[in-house]
């Protein structure tokens, strides 16, 4: 079944063109990396497919639901895919546990007690059930970013976009929140995921799409994408990578 | 833990030790300097102060402690409907600044004409003088004759209500100015709409960020209550006013000032400390 469809999608920056006519599709369960290098349009796509930037061309279908339709409800869309940032984004007023289950209980109308419980459970399978009380300032980033990926999947959205998840931490916190990443694409959520951690991406992608100047220059699966690119485009910026 | 257990075993060194003491002797130096300083300061005023000519006839007129004791009861009777005013005014304050604050910050076209009344609003009652806004609403509004009788106090807490909640809604506008937008994202993006975004995630943010500014603005309201006396209502000014008019000497306005200043005070002392915690709170630590 397709979750996301996104045909020939366009979107334009004053004169710069950052989206130049993207199609993608996405199948539940799927697990799709996009790599490329920063400029290249990875986050305004996954910006337009949550409708925080509206697209000047193309369509955008979810779960067959064409959501760039001027009369959809912008805000029932973005409730049923979760997001999360490369710099967490969490509420600093609001606790963990607050933090987690805000759009359960004022998006989703799920009940107070129930959405804390559920809460409870997934911060402590994650081994942050001390924490659901703390504040965020209280926390280290990778334990922040895991709050962040909870917060987005509390409500089981069919599409969870992640946007460079890991670029704003340490090396030695990076593992956690990949971890939790392994742990969600075992449990069958449909993912789509703009990263520079390129050996995770071999790992954990069912498909492999790499972007240059607002294109999809190249997809497939990783083994293909990662030791024969077919494009000069692929190979030269793989070669860049890794030489870093 | 084991670091427990290292934090407890650790003595400062010689080094530390010494450095402590150096500080030490300094501060005490500086509190004694500061000490005899003030002493001295304080002699040199009180002295320029009492040796004037006119000290006399200052200190009969202004700091006559029996008219003071006399007119005491009455000039607090009278702060007591200064407090009555400020509290009321308070919470009108806060419910027609923040709408005034939200409505300013309302986007896209439809709004406009809301958007232009709140700027317009907060133009006009910024600008213009409170006294004045005290006689407009005091003595206009009831010659219109479509409201039953009400007594002075009752304009009088209206036009500071009307005045404040300009420099309120634009204090808390730029509270939420300064909440990133990358708080918002997060909260769109998690199916929040637009108001709930601005309740739940913006206005408690910005509201944190302008305590000491909206503070200073009720400092500044607590005093500015005493104007309602223009209007004839009998506050403390007012009774001072009339006990001035008996006795034909000033000490009761001293009285009153005092009065004021006294229920001000903790208000600016809190004022202080909140600022200093937050400032540091974000500097997290350090000498500078």
């Amino acid at each position: 079944m397709t979750v996301l469809e996104v045909r020939g999608v366009r979107k334009r920056f004053g004169d710069h063109d950052v989206l130049q006519g993207v199609d993608l599709e996405l199948d539940a369960h799927e697990v799709v990396v996009l790599i490329g290098a920063s400029g290249s349009g990875k986050s305004t796509l996954l910006r337009t497919i949550n409708l925080l930037e509206r697209v000047d061309d193309g369509q955008i279908l979810l779960g067959g639901d064409d959501i760039t339709d001027p009369g959809v409800d912008a805000d029932r869309v973005r409730a049923r895919i979760g997001v999360v940032f490369q710099h967490f984004n969490l509420f600093p007023h609001l606790r963990i546990i607050d933090n987690v289950t805000l759009a359960a209980r004022r998006v989703h109308g799920m009940p107070k007690d129930t959405a804390h419980a559920r809460g409870l459970e997934l911060l402590g399978s994650l081994g942050l059930g001390a924490k659901a009380l703390d504040y965020p300032d209280r926390l280290s980033g990778g334990q922040q970013q895991r709050v962040a990926i909870v917060r987005a999947i509390m409500t089981d959205p069919e599409l969870l976009l992640l946007d460079e998840i890991t670029s704003a931490l340490d090396p030695q916190l990076i593992g956690e929140v990949l971890d939790l990443v392994r742990q969600l694409k075992s449990t069958g959520s449909t993912i789509l995921m703009a990263t520079h951690e390129m050996s995770f991406a071999r790992e954990v992608a069912d498909r492999v799409v790499f972007m240059q100047g607002g294109r999809i220059v190249e997809s497939g699966p990783p083994e293909q994408l990662f030791d024969a690119p077919v494009e000069p485009a692929t190979a030269e910026f793989l070669a860049r990578v890794r030489h870093h | 833990m084991s670091t427990g257990a290292a934090e407890a075993a650790w003595q400062p060194s010689e080094l530390e030790l010494s450095r402590r003491s150096v500080r030490r002797r300094a501060s005490t130096r500086s509190v004694v300097i500061a000490l005899i300083s003030t002493v001295v300061f304080a002699g040199v005023i009180g002295l320029a102060l009492v040796g004037s000519p006119g000290w006399a006839v200052v200190q009969q007129t202004f700091f006559n402690l029996e008219i003071g004791i006399e007119s005491f009861p009455a000039i607090l009777a009278g702060l007591w409907v200064n407090i009555q005013v400020l509290v009321v005014a308070a919470i009108g304050v806060a419910v027609f600044g923040t709408l005034l604050a939200v409505l300013r910050s309302l986007r896209g076209p439809v709004f406009f004409p809301l958007r232009a009344l709140a700027t317009g609003y907060t133009d006009l009652f910024r600008g213009m003088p409170l006294l004045i806004v005290l006689y407009l609403v005091g003595f206009g509004i009831p010659v219109l004759d479509i409201f039953p009788r009400l007594p002075a106090v009752v304009w009088g807490t209206i036009a500071i209500i009307l005045t404040y909640s300009a420099y309120v809604a634009e204090v808390l506008r730029a509270g939420m100015e300064a909440v990133h937008p990358s708080q918002r994202m997060a909260a769109r993006s998690l199916g929040l709409t637009h108001a709930q975004t601005l309740r739940i995630v913006v206005i408690p943010q910005g509201i944190r960020k302008v305590v000491p500014a909206l503070m200073n603005d009720f400092v500044s309201m607590q005093k500015d209550v005493g104007l309602i006396s223009v209007l004839g209502a009998v506050d403390a000014v007012r009774a001072a006013q009339i006990e001035v008019a008996q006795s034909f000497n000033f000490t009761p306005y001293v009285v009153a000032g005092l009065l004021f200043v006294a229920i001000s005070w903790p208000m600016i002392r809190l004022t202080d400390w909140a600022s200093a915690r937050l400032a540091a709170r974000e500097q997290s630590g350090g000498v500078v």
